[in-house]
């Protein structure tokens, strides 16, 4: 490493436009970033609209508003931690791919800053892709995401910190042990989906298992969201414990990310990536 | 400009071993600026592993690396904006154009005047026709010529060639030769290069170093290796190396 901390924007935006070039490159990966969080917007948006309408369902005013915004609020903050997580690890794997990892750990361009341009590139793919599904809920369903203010504010800054956590020793795994360790990837945030209590409570999961589902930064934000459409309320110790264990999650993900490159200088696999 | 004095690069004792398997035994070697120094080696000879070594990209078990006077190994950033690589096993981006990759490098190595810079690889390197395509397009020959404008985009005053004419056809690393001949006398560059192609270290460098199962067996021009081992060419040394035969010369 460095002896002395040296951070350019320059080379964070050298990344992000390469990233970008490479977006640009090609419609059908643009329209793909939206097609499966509008597939599964309007899923869970019509199981919705039948679970309110359906004889002994839920009817009532606020039956009604509860699974309104359960359902489809907790399917589009879903997509926003695993389309944030996905969109960093994506733009480490196309490094991979066309076996570009030397060229960049050969070059000017620090570990930090080449992180930085992953995590600007999960925020841009997360914009084209979530923000057309987020007024389409708003047409389809009357659901309006953004109309949660200052509560979507703190929910989509605890899960974008942990969607890159996860990237980012997903990530050091794939430098250490190469694309055998790519469906990392695509599978490590479904292990999340249960324990982070997207769709349900905490208090519906075993005794035992709450202590896990609580050391998840996830789980606040989907518990602080029923809380707002419930009580009408952001619970704001929710939102500081949540911000409190991605602190700490990040910090370990970099420890894990700068560890892991240093055992794959040792064992050689810098030089041995792609396909 | 490089104001240290001494020479550019200077290896002592590097070794390394992947847990039982060793790799490169410990080897000490110095590449003043202007020079080429050739690492010759069959297949598993410990020449790619080296030049990883310098690279930056593989941790030595022992032993130091200084460039540019400074110590590589505790700080590779000071050095890394001056030196730069080539290697037929490392791609550029293939969905890129080949103006999008060179623009990219141009950025991360801090080159002041990327548009111009490329022009002018563009026109020494022959890339013109082909700037604007996905650089995944293109062929070996077009690859190798694009690969080398990316490790000269920087100028480099080290520059590391490993096997950078493997897989060309003899017009076309020929030519690849003679730009990089040019480009050492231009800018007084030091350069390291592996290679298992005779002709080529034996055009090229003025200094080899005959690696054998991670040892260094031989050192020394490719005249003084010559008469050393009474051969006519660089490929009888290298297979009297290879095999074991000291005719007449120590291995």
């Amino acid at each position: 490493m460095s002896a002395s901390f040296d951070f350019s924007l320059a080379r964070v935006g050298a990344m992000t436009l390469r990233y970008s070039y490479l977006l640009r490159s090609s419609m059908p990966r643009m329209l793909e970033m939206m097609y499966w969080p509008m597939v599964q917007m309007l899923t869970w948006g019509f199981l919705q609209s039948y679970l309110i309408r359906a004889p002994g369902g839920l009817v009532g005013a606020d039956k009604t508003t509860i699974a309104a915004g359960s359902l489809i609020g907790a399917v589009l903050l879903w997509d926003i931690l695993l389309r944030g997580q996905q969109g960093f690890s994506f733009s480490f794997l196309e490094e991979m791919w066309s076996r570009n990892i030397a060229n960049l750990f050969m070059s000017p361009l620090r570990p930090a800053e080449f992180v930085a341009s992953m995590m600007a590139m999960s925020l841009i793919r997360l914009f084209v892709g979530m923000v057309p599904v987020t007024i389409l809920a708003i047409w389809f369903f009357g659901f309006n995401l953004w109309a949660l203010g200052l509560a979507f504010a703190a929910f989509f800054a605890i899960l974008i910190v942990f969607a890159w956590s996860v990237g980012l020793f997903v990530s050091g795994l794939l430098l250490r042990y190469g694309l055998g360790a790519e469906n990392l990837v695509w599978s490590l945030m479904f292990v999340i989906q249960p324990l982070g209590c997207v769709y349900y409570p905490v208090a519906v999961l075993p005794y035992w298992l709450q202590p896990i589902c609580w050391a998840l930064p996830p789980t606040y934000v989907f518990e602080g969201l029923r809380g707002v459409l419930v009580d009408h309320a952001l619970r704001v110790d929710l939102m500081l414990a949540g911000l409190a264990l991605d602190a700490i999650l990040f910090t370990a993900a970099s420890v894990a990310f700068v560890r892991l490159l240093a055992a794959a200088r040792r064992a050689g696999t810098l030089l041995q990536t792609g396909e | 400009m490089a104001l240290d004095t001494g020479p550019i690069l200077r290896v002592e004792g590097i070794s390394k071993t992947y847990a039982e398997t060793v790799a490169v035994k410990p080897l000490s070697f110095a590449l003043p600026a202007g020079s080429v120094t050739g690492l010759l080696g069959g297949n598993g000879a410990g020449k790619t592993t080296t030049i990883g070594m310098v690279m930056g990209l593989i941790e030595p078990t022992s032993g130091t690396i200084e460039i540019f006077g400074r110590d590589f190994l505790k700080d590779r950033y000071h050095a890394l904006g001056r030196m730069n690589f080539e290697s037929p096993y490392v791609d550029m981006p293939h969905r890129l154009t080949v103006r999008q990759n060179l623009t990219v490098f141009g950025r991360l190595y801090g080159v002041r005047d990327i548009k111009g810079k490329i022009e002018e690889l563009a026109a020494d390197l022959a890339l013109a026709e082909f700037l604007d395509r996905p650089s995944g397009r293109l062929s070996a020959g077009q690859k190798t010529r694009v690969a080398l404008a990316k490790a000269l985009i920087n100028e480099p005053e080290l520059l590391l060639l490993d096997e950078p004419t493997a897989s060309l056809d003899p017009d076309t690393a020929d030519w690849a030769r003679a730009h990089l001949e040019a480009y050492r006398r231009r800018r007084n560059c030091a350069i390291l290069l592996a290679s298992h192609n005779m002709a080529e270290v034996e055009r090229l460098c003025d200094r080899v170093l005959m690696l054998k199962q991670g040892s260094l067996v031989d050192d020394g021009s490719p005249a003084e290796l010559l008469t050393r081992y009474g051969r006519a060419n660089l490929e009888e040394v290298f297979l009297d190396v290879a095999r074991g035969r000291a005719n007449g010369a120590a291995v």
